[in-house]
């Protein structure tokens, strides 16, 4: 890690360790838009590492974004900044300045289409974009959309579409927005390294981060407890059956961290569909596999609200399913693989 | 509790030529190897192979010119090493010796060792072996028992190792014998010798595996004598300097790409156009190879900085033997095909190879257990 990418680090692992407690989360599960931490992360030039620093962003890489993302998975940011992350480089790659404010992206759903239709000098958006993070919440919502044959990036405020609120298993916000000819502040050609399914690509690279950071949380978490414990007169962690069960863990947390950053590296590099497939994959298995062994750990007082560990193993049962579960990813990875061939697999590896 | 550090690195520019120039040694020397030789990894043992390897400079890669090395970096190697494997040549024949002994010597050696053995190991003209485990001696390395008692000029042998993978084909041996015995001590009085595999008082005699092949040996010294300046080390220091060599490669390409010749023959199979329960089978081994190589190659670059990724190692070992074990499971319950010996196609042949195979991969270099005990060390749970 260079040296500013490690006082990053340090920047916002003590920001959230500081702000995000206990009581913030509870009061944001309960419907609260905690706006102190929102201005906190935001005057510390954490919502925009992507975008220029002419146009108000940090004019970082995708590799200072894992850091902001991961963070926030590990200390279970209940806020849409990796939604912000990835909405801010969608407008500014296609030129559009970038708002201030909690930003997030539509559609999040492949089966999703959103449209643009001219009306008179400007464009209407319509239709209809399910459980989309934070839709109600956020100030602006970027979105995907298609319009006349091409792909475009347009930014709709609050308030655009019609809300139907919901959430997911950690109690984020999961709201559905129906967009009927809804009037747009701007629009924009989609950049030359946006995709039409960038939303999906991008959010399953964020989710792949938090989900590596949420890893993170659970192998400390789960150590320092078993440490702690004790039954038969000696600390838990001393039974072997324990530390294997924790080495497992380690390792599938290394493996997810791993597979979170190279995929960030990647999309430094440009196209990153690869790294992200094997990322979301990887990761999502990570994710089942750590938040049930972190749980098996702590016994029943890791099952109740009281205890802290749920809030990041809720958000790890839905993150993994969001932006497509590692299942669909691994159909389409095979898919990619299998039509290059198997001669085609380690140059294709390597290369990369 | 350590932090477990899996920093991305580069490979540095002129790796790639390397990798060509690899690739296409390879595509001469192995022509049409079938699936199920190119299997066997690196357990295919061929002198002539290793001698062209040395010929090009490809062994002994990171040691000092003076000893017959090439003083390149760790990171050129890693790529030589992961092109052989991945194309499955028969690098049996100078593998130990250039992964363990040869550093073992670089680091522990007398300079007259090193003058003697290392160049020859460069050239890929001695193979080695390596005596640790004993027949009460396998994970519980420490309890070993094979004495070597100081006699004139040197020291006189009796015991008896077990599992010396190709002790029947090698030059020499790099064995751990007991010096001094103090049963409240035992990881002390450890030593390590070099001892010549033609040896009077030395008898070899096969341990069939599973398969029926043979690459275990049982190894008894009766009355062996190896002379003083055979001793690696000082006497008594055996333990740390085993364990420093167990770490020298428990992270390479190696723990992850045992099973990699059955994972083409399943791409083969489910051709161009796989079905939706086939693709996500070969996608979800392909994230699991692509990550692994990622993180196998991250504490290749910790090592190249002059760090002690150890924990990272073990990891590394941990999850990759995990998921080469794991190919042929799930190629079986996708396919369904029968493994077969000497009859059906490269896929049932590769399956059935690498199914009895299998069972080693997370045995050999340290248990799986060990490995996880290592980790759960760093975790601060012991």
């Amino acid at each position: 890690m260079n040296e500013l990418r490690t006082i990053l680090s340090d920047v916002v692992t003590r920001l959230f360790t500081d702000l995000v407690t206990k009581e913030l989360l509870e009061a944001a599960e309960k419907g609260e838009w905690p706006d102190g931490l929102w201005q906190a992360v935001e005057e510390n030039g954490l919502t925009l590492p992507l975008v220029s620093e002419a146009k108000g962003g940090a004019g970082g890489t995708w590799g200072d974004a894992f850091v902001v993302t991961r963070a926030a998975g590990h200390h279970a940011v209940p806020l849409p900044l990796a939604e912000t992350i990835v909405a801010s480089w969608l407008l500014s790659e296609s030129g559009l300045d970038v708002p201030s404010g909690p930003l997030t992206v539509a559609p999040v759903h492949r089966e999703d289409t959103l449209r643009l239709a001219r009306a008179g000098g400007g464009w209407r958006l319509s239709g209809t974009a399910a459980r989309v993070p934070w839709g109600a919440a956020a100030g602006h919502v970027v979105v995907v959309a298609e319009a006349e044959g091409r792909t475009m990036v347009a930014l709709a405020a609050r308030g655009a579409g019609e809300i139907t609120p919901d959430r997911n298993l950690a109690r984020e916000p999961r709201d559905t927005l129906a967009f009927d000819a809804a009037p747009i502040v701007t629009a924009a050609p989609a950049g030359p390294r946006v995709p039409a399914n960038a939303v999906w690509l991008y959010g399953a690279l964020a989710r792949s981060a938090q989900m590596a950071g949420g890893l993170d949380y659970l192998v400390r978490q789960a150590s320092q407890y078993a440490t702690e414990r004790r039954q038969f007169g000696k600390p838990i962690g001393s039974f072997q059956v324990i530390q294997q069960n924790l080495a497992v863990l380690a390792g599938h947390t290394a493996a997810a961290g791993t597979a979170a950053a190279n995929a960030f590296r990647a999309a430094d590099r440009g196209d990153a569909a690869f790294e992200i497939a094997v990322a979301k994959v990887r990761v999502g298995e990570a994710a089942g596999i750590g938040a049930s062994i972190a749980h098996q750990t702590h016994g029943a007082i890791g099952f109740t609200y009281e205890h802290a560990l749920q809030f990041v193993t809720r958000r790890l049962w839905s993150w993994r399913a969001e932006f497509g579960g590692e299942g669909v990813w691994a159909v389409e990875l095979g898919r990619s693989v299998a039509e290059r061939g198997a001669d085609a697999l380690w140059p294709h590896l390597t290369a990369r | 509790m350590q932090t477990f550090r899996f920093e991305l690195g580069e490979l540095p520019p002129d790796a790639e030529a390397l990798r060509a120039e690899v690739r296409e040694f390879l595509r001469r020397e192995l022509g049409d190897a079938a699936p199920v030789r190119r299997a066997h990894s690196w357990g295919g043992f061929d002198r002539e192979f290793s001698r062209k390897m040395g010929a090009r400079g490809w062994i002994a890669m990171t040691w000092p010119k003076r000893y017959g090395g090439h003083e390149r970096s760790a990171l050129e190697r890693y790529v030589v090493l992961e092109e052989m494997l991945a194309a499955g040549a028969p690098v049996s024949a100078h593998w130990i010796a250039d992964r363990q002994s040869g550093p073992l010597l670089l680091r522990f050696g007398t300079e007259a060792q090193r003058q003697k053995f290392l160049p020859a190991i460069a050239r890929g003209e001695l193979a080695f072996a390596i005596g640790m485990s004993e027949p009460d001696s396998g994970s519980d390395l420490a309890s070993l028992r094979t004495r070597a008692e100081r006699v004139a000029g040197g020291y006189r042998v009796n015991g008896t190792k077990v599992w010396t993978s190709n002790a029947h084909l090698a030059d020499y041996m790099i064995a751990t014998f007991r010096t001094h015995h103090d049963p409240a001590k035992k990881h002390e009085g450890l030593t390590q010798f070099l001892v010549d595999t033609k040896l009077q008082g030395i008898t070899m005699s096969p341990i069939i595996d599973l398969a029926g092949a043979h690459h275990f040996n049982m190894v008894v010294f009766e009355d062996a004598f190896v002379p003083e300046d055979m001793r690696v080390g000082e006497e008594g220091a055996g333990w740390k300097q085993v364990t420093t060599e167990l770490a020298f490669e428990r992270s390479g390409p190696e723990r992850y790409l045992s099973s990699f010749a059955l994972l083409l023959e399943l791409i083969r199979e489910v051709g161009k156009d796989p079905g939706e329960r086939a693709a996500g089978t070969v996608g979800r081994l392909v994230a699991q190879l692509a990550t692994l190589r990622q993180m196998s190659l991250s504490v290749a670059l910790m090592l190249e900085a002059g760090e002690s990724p150890n924990l990272e190692a073990a990891v590394v070992k941990d999850v990759g033997t995990t998921f080469e074990q794991e190919i042929p499971e799930v190629v079986h319950a996708l396919l369904g095909v029968e493994p077969t010996i000497d009859s059906g196609s490269d896929l049932q042949q590769v399956l059935g190879f690498l199914m009895q195979r299998a069972p080693s991969f997370s045995l050999r270099g340290g248990t799986r257990e060990i490995l996880r005990g290592i980790i759960a060390r760093g975790l601060g749970l012991r």
